[in-house]
């Protein structure tokens, strides 16, 4: 779960880590009024949305007079931001952040995540602010700096002042920066994030260190211990598929294709898709039905999968170890019976109650093909669609 | 021989008396599993499936002499389940349970790698170990017993049914398995793809190798840096997400492409490079491993 930049914001703040001052604005007049109140020679107004590349999107704009301000919270709010990481929709802004211009003197970066690798949080910094990390990483690795962060001893103050110092800091910058980030790895912990991205971390001419953004991602699988923080997400900022699709327990992504999926076993959903493309046809999303689907969840899917116009036709593939063939089949049968499909439909099912499950499927007189494995059921879907097309 | 696991190995079941412990302890015991016995905070003296229940895995270890747990415990409380088997002295821990807090298991990992730890775990997020025998085998997991067959591949995955699919696909053209490991899909798996493929290696009985991969983290790329190392076997190698778009989870926890080689083209790239024999579907992982062996 995503959090957006004033959210992420007023947890830092309660974490003792260094903002400028902001207000976040429902409306333009709230804008002025936030921009009135901060009291600085300009303001920044900030498209609240879960995209980075706000900047070069005409997302961010420093404005010098509270009217200005207004003007521009009106320009933004009830309007899609497109940036290079949404699609071509964008992601709708309904509130924007008034942020306090502040004297930078240099620009860093700071992010805490887990490192796969060793299975513990690093914490990260770079000299390079306010580039995408991934291209320091890959063309100036030198200029990344990282501390591996002990579960049970938490972050240490030392650690702290080893990055401050491989940063180039200096003086009170060094207590600021060391503050800072202890206030952020205290966070990381008690708030069960799984990523906190500050891009710029800036350094002021005052010697303050502070976060100009901030980028949090909370971990799904631990908001049942925050049920205050599980209130914070924004479902406008997520495809409204997956949305639905969570409310069923199954793994929703839409993708650009015309073949629907449904699957069992992420891997598989994942093979299932590669298998369509590398046969020429194109998949149009991602569905893990997961181990304990019911005839329910089954019929969910397919609405979910036909609410995308593009879907030409779908292709189940399930291979039964918890679940039961029948039990799908009963649920495709059903499905196909509610929704009076018109796409072609090819089945293949693997496993448990395997003969039972072809069984209802030929006896439901419905038009589905059964396919023997998981080529044969691409290469079908695939000759199926073409034919309705042509 | 098998690798982690034999047709002797005494199990017990953490989360037993649920729905899920009691029909996968059933189904094990139906392959021939060694089920000793179960654990249920509360109910300990009482018997399901014929088989005592206790309280705390301690007792279930004294009373019994398991050395092998699985947990079908529910994600907030499994951790928990893991630390317990370890401080009980269990030697191989597998943990079915999906959706476990990653702070949860950054705490579990660090008690891994302690030095005085000897518990292997496999999983969390994962369908278990299975070595099939002639006759009885040890099941330990939810993977459906009958498309295995005593043989000689060993198989390890990310993924459960891609598993299935190399399994029955093994089965099929009479090769048969070793063992079969599924490591899980999250993002701190206990046992990696290296320790796996390193007792393949040293197990007589494995004669080659399938590996089953995905988008997400280094763990393939750390892989094949061993397989051109220490593993003279035969690999075949699939690796799941080709088409997965950036930065969107894949629906497991660890199924994510993040930065720039973790995608499943480097992937394969890196196992090719390692000597690897990449199935072009999971649909040909049987017949590649066959013609492979010739």
């Amino acid at each position: 779960m995503n959090l957006h930049e004033y959210q992420a914001k007023q947890l830092f703040t309660k974490y003792g880590v260094a903002i400028p001052a902001g207000i976040v604005a429902n409306n333009g007049e709230e804008a002025a009024a936030a921009a009135k109140k901060i009291g600085t020679a300009v303001v920044v107004v900030k498209a609240q949305v879960h995209a980075g590349g706000r900047g070069k999107s005409g997302g961010v704009k420093v404005c010098k007079t509270p009217e200005e301000a207004k003007q521009v919270a009106e320009s933004l709010i009830g309007t899609n931001l497109v940036t290079y990481q949404t699609d071509a929709k964008g992601q709708p802004v309904h509130k924007v952040y008034v942020e306090g211009g502040i004297d930078i003197a240099r620009e860093l970066y700071l992010a805490l995540m887990l490192d796969r690798s060793t299975g513990q949080t690093v914490i990260m910094c770079s000299t390079e602010g306010g580039v995408e990390i991934e291209k320091v990483a890959h063309e100036t690795p030198d200029r990344i700096f990282k501390e591996h962060i002990d579960p049970a001893l938490g972050m240490q103050p030392y650690q702290a002042r080893n990055l401050a110092f491989k940063l180039g800091l200096s003086g009170d910058e060094i207590k600021n920066a060391t503050k800072f980030m202890l206030g952020l790895a205290k966070m990381y912990d008690e708030c069960d994030a799984s990523m906190i991205e500050i891009n710029p971390l800036v350094v002021t001419k005052q010697g303050e260190v502070m976060a100009l953004d901030g980028k949090v991602a909370l971990d799904d699988n631990a908001l049942f211990r925050h049920p205050d923080l599980a209130e914070l997400n924004d479902f406008t900022q997520q495809d409204p598929r997956e949305v639905e699709a969570h409310k069923w327990e199954l793994n929703y992504v839409g993708l650009d294709g015309s073949i629907g999926c449904m699957v069992n076993g992420a891997g598989l959903a994942m093979a299932t898709m590669d298998v369509i493309q590398h046969f020429g046809g194109k998949p149009a999303n991602f569905l893990d039905v997961g181990g304990g689907a019911t005839e329910e969840r089954v019929t969910a899917a397919f609405k979910i999968i036909m609410s995308d116009p593009q879907v030409k036709g779908i292709m189940v593939n399930i291979f039964g170890g918890i679940m039961k063939c029948d039990i799908i089949a009963n649920g495709v049968v059903a499905a196909a019976r509610q929704l009076k499909l018109d796409v072609p439909l090819v089945v293949r099912l693997e496993g448990t109650n395997v003969d039972l499950g072809k069984k209802i499927l030929a006896e439901s007189g419905l038009p589905i093909e059964s396919a023997d494995d998981l080529a044969d059921a691409a290469k079908k879907i695939i000759a199926a669609t073409q034919k309705k097309a042509a | 021989m098998s690798i982690f696991i034999t047709e002797n190995t005494k199990v017990i079941t953490q989360g037993f008396t649920g729905k899920n412990g009691t029909f996968h302890t059933e189904q094990g015991l139906k392959y021939g599993t060694q089920y000793v016995g179960g654990v249920t905070p509360g109910k300990g003296g009482t018997e399901h499936l014929g088989l005592p229940v206790f309280n705390t895995v301690a007792e279930a270890v004294a009373a019994t002499g398991a050395e092998a747990s699985v947990i079908y415990v529910p994600p907030p409380f499994a951790a928990d389940a893991i630390l317990e088997a370890e401080a009980a002295g269990i030697k191989i821990c597998i943990c079915i349970t999906e959706g476990i807090p990653v702070a949860d298991m950054v705490k579990v990992k660090r008690k891994l790698m302690d030095q005085h730890c000897t518990m292997r775990l496999v999983g969390p997020n994962c369908p278990g170990v299975i070595t099939p025998g002639e006759g009885k085998g040890c099941k330990i997991g939810i993977m459906p017993a009958h498309i295995h067959q005593k043989g000689k591949i060993g198989i390890v995955s990310k993924s459960g049914t891609l598993t299935y699919e190399a399994v029955k696909q093994t089965t099929d053209v009479g090769l048969g398995q070793s063992t079969c490991v599924g490591i899980g899909g999250d993002p701190i798996p206990g046992t990696n793809f290296i320790q796996v493929l390193a007792a393949f290696e040293a197990d007589p009985q494995t004669e080659a190798i399938i590996l089953i991969g995905e988008i997400g983290g280094q763990a393939e790329i750390e892989a094949a840096d061993y397989i051109k190392r220490a593993v003279t076997k035969p690999v075949v190698g699939f690796i799941a997400g080709a088409t997965a778009p950036k930065g969107k989870r894949m629906g497991h926890a660890g199924a994510v492409i993040s930065g720039g080689d973790d995608t499943a083209e480097a992937k394969i790239a890196a196992l090719q490079a390692a000597g690897v024999t990449i199935a072009p579907t999971p649909s040909e992982l049987g017949t590649t491993m066959k013609a492979l062996l010739g």
